[in-house]
């Protein structure tokens, strides 16, 4: 096979004539020719190709990340374009062929990427039944479409024939009707997955199987610090090796290469670099003072309303408490993965990125070239929840392939990912609040402390930092979302405060922000509820005028068959249950959520169980309902798992939770029962569910612990030390 | 110095090459013979992605040497069904939508028929443990117990 630029000339001759050969197979991210197409957001024919066989190409900026996302979006086209789902393919997250969606992140995939594809579809659809009511000579009313084809009665016609001719270069309409949510027959409805089967049985071409001819394997060999420098490099023993190729060194960052993926391992533990000692980190033991003692560098008010100072100067029952949230990784069970490969000053490199848009744009900025000599393609990877370190090992493949002028693949061992992935950073809140005489909330007030957010959003690449090229300044994601609280308070001020320095690159790993701000805040009403005297779940409502805010508690109270009192449960033994309840709505603007979580604590070990969580949820219309739940499952298990266990340790150098024994994730006897009550809203727009609901489960297991010991634990994770000290602390 | 490995993959004698006796069967499988059932997770035989069965036994491929299979019968992933003609394990976690990204789904199949090869009627708390040291990180656990649980009413 050629590589992709070589094709790509071959494109662009041929693009004149429009005689280009197309190969649309399911490895379509090999494929070597590409069509002349526009790749605007807001044209049909930025993401809809109808081919002579009648059968459609969408071409989509958003990526399956492992969501089912892939699925969806076709469920959308099949939907809008009344066409088979089996007639459909996708194109996922090629810079060369695919619209810049932004960021597969936020929940945002079908909310923003989804509905601009639905208006293409809908655009498209109108413009079919036109020609075909030309054609057939009758009003475009008489005209139906089903089965990729325009009928009149009895008659006819392929869609391929009606864009024969014409084509289909069209600006998307925003005034096209999309079909009424009654009428649907794809959207809404439970569709299989379509990567399931091939995943079951190894068929699946992920990331990590994808190999070129006469490709390399290389290993990245790691700082002993985090900003330790390169002093000197012995390879000797590694070139003793069969089928050693070479020493990557640029700046502080090195990696081997071998002609098989066994030699490269065994030439990155041969090889013996010498770095210089460097002890930049926080002590780990010390790292919330670490956070507070960082300078400021800007503090907004995200939220603000009365004067909350003034009313808690008056109360002198005001309420006090300061949460942490500690340093998580993304901990994908694939470690990252990426293939490059250059050829004539350009770059093609294929990765499981959630952003190939805004990674060319950082590999051409790091590697000095303009944007279009840079192409990315999207494969899918392992489950990355996040910005991990899919883009970094895209930039690791292509220095090393320019530096061997072969096509290189580096793939990450289990110590690169959990030791130098972005991590999700150190979050510390402070709350202060009262209550008014009529045991309301009278006033709120809290404050995150959280790295500082640069201008343009984008995690800087490893490489481009250890081997010193351009990059921009780190920016960890929109972490501010979330502090600004959902309930009805007179007084009320959120601040942000951003730090200049956070210990470790920063990222966002899913709810990033939110769920950390969320679980301040929704421990800190708990506080309050308690201080009042009131059932939580009861607290909640009181405060809350959102009629879909309110159906959620509700419908969440009825499926936990929640019954109101006030906490602790007071039960008696070496184990106690509790419940506890938590709600937002994610950024106040989309996708409600409230939770139940039901917790078992061993009062002698400090063990946190938890043992069911009730999950209501309202994200708008549905596209799949199966789909959903698979995701809100996985949003549940997930943050159960961050919640009990999850923390990055450090010493005075580098991370040292490197593993799975030493960052322990949850297991298959820890996991909890899940139940979900799902609103279905046809008639509203759909919202993202990747995230909402593991923004609530911190809190709600938080509360649960409370409610089961009477002990209230303000720091993630819940670890059976802290629960014991906090247990002793009050006996 | 090379040295030559011959052992059954999914009922077909292979031969593999390779420079050193110790490298994991895991590369031979998908380096050498371009299996992508069995998935590299950590290398250190703590997630279970790279499980595949020796002699019928589930067995972490990412550490046990290639040259301790030769002679030995390896069936993997693939060797269990087709998309067209799936094992009714496989068809079990189809039939529950049991992946997310899939990634762990290897070793949590090749780890479950292990287990009903020998227990056609767990509990849920015999899958749970049979699963303790399978490792996903999508939270899929609650559709992978569903779907052993699913495999074992089919194959029972
Ligand atoms: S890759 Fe073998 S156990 Fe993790
Ligand atoms: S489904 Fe992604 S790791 Fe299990």
């Amino acid at each position: 096979m050629t590589t992709a630029f070589a094709s790509r000339r071959t494109f662009l001759k041929a693009a004149g004539s429009l005689v280009v050969a197309f190969s649309w197979l399911p490895d379509a991210a090999r494929a070597a020719f590409v069509p002349p197409k526009r790749l605007a957001t807001d044209t049909v024919d930025g993401f809809i190709e109808i081919r002579p066989d009648n059968t459609v190409t969408l071409y989509s900026g958003k990526v399956d990340l492992g969501t089912g996302v892939r699925t969806a979006l076709t469920q959308i086209v099949a939907e809008e374009l009344d066409v088979p789902l089996s007639a459909i393919a996708v194109v996922q997250g090629d810079t060369l062929t695919t619209p810049d969606q932004g960021p597969t992140f936020g929940s945002l995939s079908i909310q923003k990427g989804g509905m601009q594809i639905r208006q293409a579809c809908a655009t498209a659809r109108a413009a079919l039944v036109s020609r075909a009511a030309a054609r057939f000579q009758v009003p475009q009313e008489s005209v139906a479409t089903r089965e990729g084809r325009c009928w009149h009665g009895q008659d006819s016609v392929t869609y391929a024939a009606l864009v024969e001719k014409e084509g289909l270069v069209l600006a998307t309409d925003p005034k096209a009707k999309p079909k009424a949510p009654r009428d649907h027959t794809v959207v809404g409805r439970p569709v299989p997955r379509l990567d399931i089967p091939a995943k079951v049985t190894g068929r699946f071409e992920y990331m990590q199987d994808f190999r070129l001819p006469g490709m390399l394997h290389a290993r990245v060999v790691r700082p002993a610090g985090v900003h330790a420098q390169l002093l000197a490099v012995d390879d000797h023993a590694a070139r003793q090796l069969p089928g050693f190729v070479a020493t990557v060194r640029e700046g502080n960052f090195l990696a081997v290469v071998a002609q098989t993926e066994w030699g490269a391992i065994r030439a990155s533990q041969a090889i013996r670099p010498t770095w210089s000692h460097w002890e930049g980190l926080p002590e780990q033991d010390h790292l919330w003072d670490y956070v507070r003692g960082t300078a400021v560098s800007k503090s907004e008010d995200v939220q603000s309303r009365g004067n909350p100072e003034a009313v808690l100067k008056e109360q002198p029952k005001a309420l006090s408490a300061t949460y942490d949230f500690a340093i998580h990784t993304h901990g994908s069970i694939g470690p990252s993965c990426a293939v490059a490969s250059w050829e004539n000053g350009q770059v093609t490199c294929w990765s499981a990125s959630q952003q190939t848009h805004l990674l060319r744009h950082q590999l051409a900025q790091m590697l000095k070239l303009a944007p279009d000599q840079v192409r990315c393609i999207y494969l899918e990877g392992s489950g990355c929840y996040g910005r991990n370190g899919h883009e970094d090992a895209a930039a690791d493949a292509v220095l090393v392939a320019r530096a061997v002028r072969q096509p290189v693949r580096v793939q990450w061992m289990r110590a690169d990912e959990h030791g130098w992935d972005p991590k999700g950073p150190p979050t510390l809140l402070d709350f202060h609040g009262a209550l008014g005489a009529d045991g309301h909330v009278a006033a709120w007030r809290s404050e995150a402390f959280i790295p500082e957010r640069p201008a343009k959003i984008g995690v800087t690449l490893l490489a481009a930092d250890l081997a010193d090229m351009p990059h921009d300044a780190a920016h960890p994601g929109n972490i501010h979302q979330g502090l600004a609280m959902p309930y009805e308070v007179p007084h009320v001020r959120a601040t942000i405060h951003s730090l200049a320095h956070t210990p470790f690159r920063a990222s966002w790993i899913r709810a990033p922000g939110r769920m950390q701000n969320t679980f301040a805040n929704e421990s800190f009403l708990d506080e309050l509820a308690h201080a009042a005297g009131r059932d939580p779940l009861e607290f909640r409502l009181a405060h809350l005028k959102d009629p879909r805010g309110r159906e959620c508690l509700e419908r969440v109270a009825k499926l936990s068959g929640w019954t109101p009192r006030v906490s602790p449960a007071a039960e008696t033994g070496d184990v106690v249950r509790g419940r506890g309840v938590s709600y937002t709505k994610y950024e106040l603007v989309r996708t409600y959520v409230a939770i139940v979580a039901e917790v078992e604590v061993n009062r002698r070990t400090g063990q946190v169980r938890v043992t069911h969580c009730h999950v209501a949820h309202d994200c708008g219309q549905i596209i799949n309902p199966d789909g959903l739940k698979n995701q809100i499952e996985g949003n549940v298990i997930q943050t159960v798992s961050r919640t009990l266990h999850e923390r990055v340790t450090f010493d005075r150098s580098r991370v040292t939770s490197l593993d799975w024994k030493t960052y322990p994730i949850l297991t298959f006897p820890e996991a909890p029962q899940v139940s979900m009550d799902l609103i279905d809203r046809p008639d509203e727009a759909p919202w993202g569910a990747g995230e909402p609901t593991a923004a609530v489960v911190p809190s709600a297991i938080a509360n649960a612990v409370h409610d089961a010991t009477g002990v209230r634990l303000r720091s993630v994770p819940l670890t059976p030390e802290k629960v014991l000290q906090a247990i002793r602390k009050t006996t | 110095m090379s040295h030559a490995y011959t052992f059954k993959v999914n009922g077909q004698l292979r031969t593999v090459q390779v420079d050193d006796p110790e490298m994991p069967l895991l590369y031979a499988l998908r380096d050498d013979l371009g299996l992508r059932g069995p998935r590299f997770g950590c290398g250190l035989g703590q997630c279970g992605a790279c499980t595949v069965h020796v002699d019928g036994f589930a067995v972490r491929s990412c550490s046990v040497p290639v040259s301790k299979v030769a002679g030995q019968s390896v069936t993997t992933l693939e060797g269990l069904g087709s998309p067209e003609k799936p094992h009714p394990i496989q068809q079990a976690f189809i039939d529950e939508q049991a992946a997310q990204c899939g990634y762990c789904i290897n070793g949590m199949i090749m780890q479950a028929k292990a287990l009903l090869d020998r227990n056609r009627h767990p509990s849920e708390q015999d899958i749970r443990d049979a699963l303790a040291l399978n490792l996903c990180r999508c939270g899929t656990h609650a559709r992978i117990i569903r779907a052993v649980q699913r495999a074992a009413a089919a194959m029972a």
